[in-house]
């Protein structure tokens, strides 16, 4: 498709037409995030309402579906309001350090063999780099807003968001031990073979596996780690002040941010875009351009449904567990997360040189 | 001019500007922030070098973890800019001989003119696409630089021991609980169910 856009364009000058495709490429990308963004607020009210036995949003459309258009466009067409005393520059510029890094991880992740914007070597570095950034907003947001209670909840989301990321890159680590590779696509490759889901990094690193998610939870501010915003102590956290547009984008970045580690924890550790049925179904079932195969085999589909099952227990989480106490969640950062990623660390290096089967022979 | 030399002219101005800011900027918090758009654009100048695998940790370790904790420190302190501008020209000669020193160790270090220029400093070859950074980095520095890498990390631990022994501080009451024993705890050592009769109420 990217050739016959090429062609198509041959009268414009190559370097111009490469932008063209780019920003296309991007734009292919951004809008359905976003599109996905706004309806998982809208899942994530249905959801947590079926769960509290309440009906959720029914209003707006059928069945409350245009919901997240109501609450756009009210967003949008709220005032912005500055705290008196605080510095515009940085209290408008730190919901765009949010959303930035949020987008720019999307860069390199890949949907499919070829559905990828930009196939980097070490793309998991890229990622890990740019999730690292997202806690700029975060700070300055609670210093920019020239308030105790905004202040207060970003200096202990910026702990929290620091120290979780050190229990996070040492379980990437690990899944770069095993597929001996940086890059994401790659990754997915590794863990291809006969047996189906028993190849997936999900039962060799299985620890690692647990600790990522649960650091992805902690890293997205989201329940049962969102003390950041604990509403029942200091308010709302680091947005405290925001309203209208600058405070939905922090909800955007949250949400963007909360798809991707979703969907790295699909790639990394259930085989990404891989169909759980190789090796269970003959592959004669699964190869070939037939409506079967294209259901049964490898697929974008596959990476999409395993990472709403992970957006699911998002949700799942915040409807069910209390709040973390704040000592807890740095003893569980610090503690135990970190000391399981480097033992098991140590025992993926072992099973990688072991060759163990069926994943690393 | 290519791209590429678009980019690093944009790179390099945005990284100078920045760093003069860092040191110019009266608000801490703004240096803060300014080194930390020096160090991004530095890493992508890295990146126009082939050095991604540096440049992106480059990003992780100073940008996302060193300077998050910095820039903690700097607004938790409230600086009082005019008691630190006091003694300006009472250090200024110690701080200029200090200049003086430093400008010429570097000067010794890397030894005159003829170092610099295009000729010494040649672009770096581009690789094939198969080529990895990372690979290349990882087998350097497990082979031939083994010793000062395990130097360096032993070096950080007696960094990182020294400021816990620094900032360790026995507190007299503590209060903190433990936590096998908040985990330990049941139902039946908290709770006592007491059977009572009900009152009768038409007395």
């Amino acid at each position: 498709m990217i050739e016959a856009i090429e062609s198509a364009l041959s009268f414009l000058p190559a370097g111009l037409v490469t932008l063209i495709i780019i920003v296309g490429k991007i734009l292919v990308l951004v809008l359905p995030l976003m599109g996905a963004v706004a309806y998982l607020t809208l899942a994530e009210r249905k959801v947590i309402g079926y769960m509290q036995v309440r009906i959720g949003p029914n209003r707006v459309g059928p069945r409350g579906l245009l919901q997240p258009i109501a609450d756009a466009v009210k967003l949008m067409f709220k005032e912005t309001i500055f705290p008196a005393k605080a510095n515009r520059f940085l209290f408008i510029s730190a919901p765009i350090l949010t959303l930035a890094p949020a987008l720019a991880a999307w860069a390199v992740v890949p949907f499919d063999d070829e559905l990828v914007i930009s196939d980097i070597d070490a793309s998991l570095l890229y990622i890990l780099a740019m999730t690292s950034l997202g806690v700029y907003g975060v700070i300055i947001a609670g210093w920019a807003s020239n308030s105790k209670y905004a202040f207060l909840g970003a200096l202990r989301s910026a702990a929290q968001i620091v120290s979780y990321e050190i229990a996070m890159g040492f379980a990437l680590v690990g899944v770069l031990v095993a597929a001996g590779s940086l890059n994401l696509g790659a990754i997915v490759e590794a863990q291809r073979g006969g047996l189906g889901i028993i190849n997936w990094y999900m039962i060799p690193l299985l620890p690692l596996f647990v600790v990522y998610f649960i650091a992805g939870v902690a890293e997205t501010n989201r329940a049962p780690f969102d003390v950041a915003e604990g509403e029942s102590e200091i308010v709302a956290g680091f947005h405290v002040e925001y309203s209208s547009m600058t405070f939905s984008i922090f909800f955007l970045a949250e949400y963007a941010n909360m798809i991707l580690i979703a969907l790295l924890t699909a790639i990394m550790f259930l085989g990404g875009w891989l169909s759980p049925l190789n090796g269970v179904l003959p592959a004669s079932l699964l190869e070939g351009e037939g409506f079967l195969a294209l259901i049964l085999g490898d697929g974008i589909h596959w990476l999409l449904a395993k990472t709403a099952f992970f957006l699911f227990l998002f949700l799942w989480f915040r409807a069910t567990f209390p709040r973390y106490r704040y000592d807890q969640i740095m003893r569980l950062g610090w503690k135990i997360f970190i000391p399981i990623t480097i033992v098991w660390l140590l025992v993926a290096a072992a099973m990688v040189v072991g060759k163990v089967g069926p994943w690393f022979n | 001019m290519g791209v590429e030399s678009i980019t690093f002219y944009i790179l390099s101005s945005i990284l100078v500007g920045s760093a003069v800011l860092v040191v110019s900027l009266r608000n801490p918090v703004f240096c803060a922030l300014a080194l930390v758009l020096a160090f991004f654009t530095s890493a992508g100048i890295w990146i126009l070098l082939e050095a991604e695998f540096l440049a992106l940790t480059l990003i992780l370790v100073y940008v996302g973890a060193v300077m998050v904790l910095f820039l903690f420190v700097v607004m938790m302190l409230d600086i009082n800019l005019a008691v630190l501008r006091e003694g300006f020209t009472r250090y200024l000669p110690f701080g200029l001989g200090v200049a003086i020193v430093l400008v010429a160790q570097l000067a010794l270090i890397v030894g005159g003119p003829e170092q610099f220029g295009l000729e010494a400093m040649p672009k770096p070859e581009p690789h094939a696409a198969d080529y990895s950074n990372t690979k290349e980095i990882g087998r350097v520095l497990y082979t031939v630089y083994l010793y000062p890498f395990e130097l360096a990390a032993v070096i950080l631990v007696v960094a990182i021991i020294a400021a816990i022994t620094l900032t360790l501080r026995r507190r007299r009451k503590k209060q903190v609980m433990s936590v096998d024993d908040q985990v330990k705890v049941r139902r039946n050592d908290r709770v006592r169910l007491v059977k009572m009769a009900s009152g009768n109420k038409d007395k």
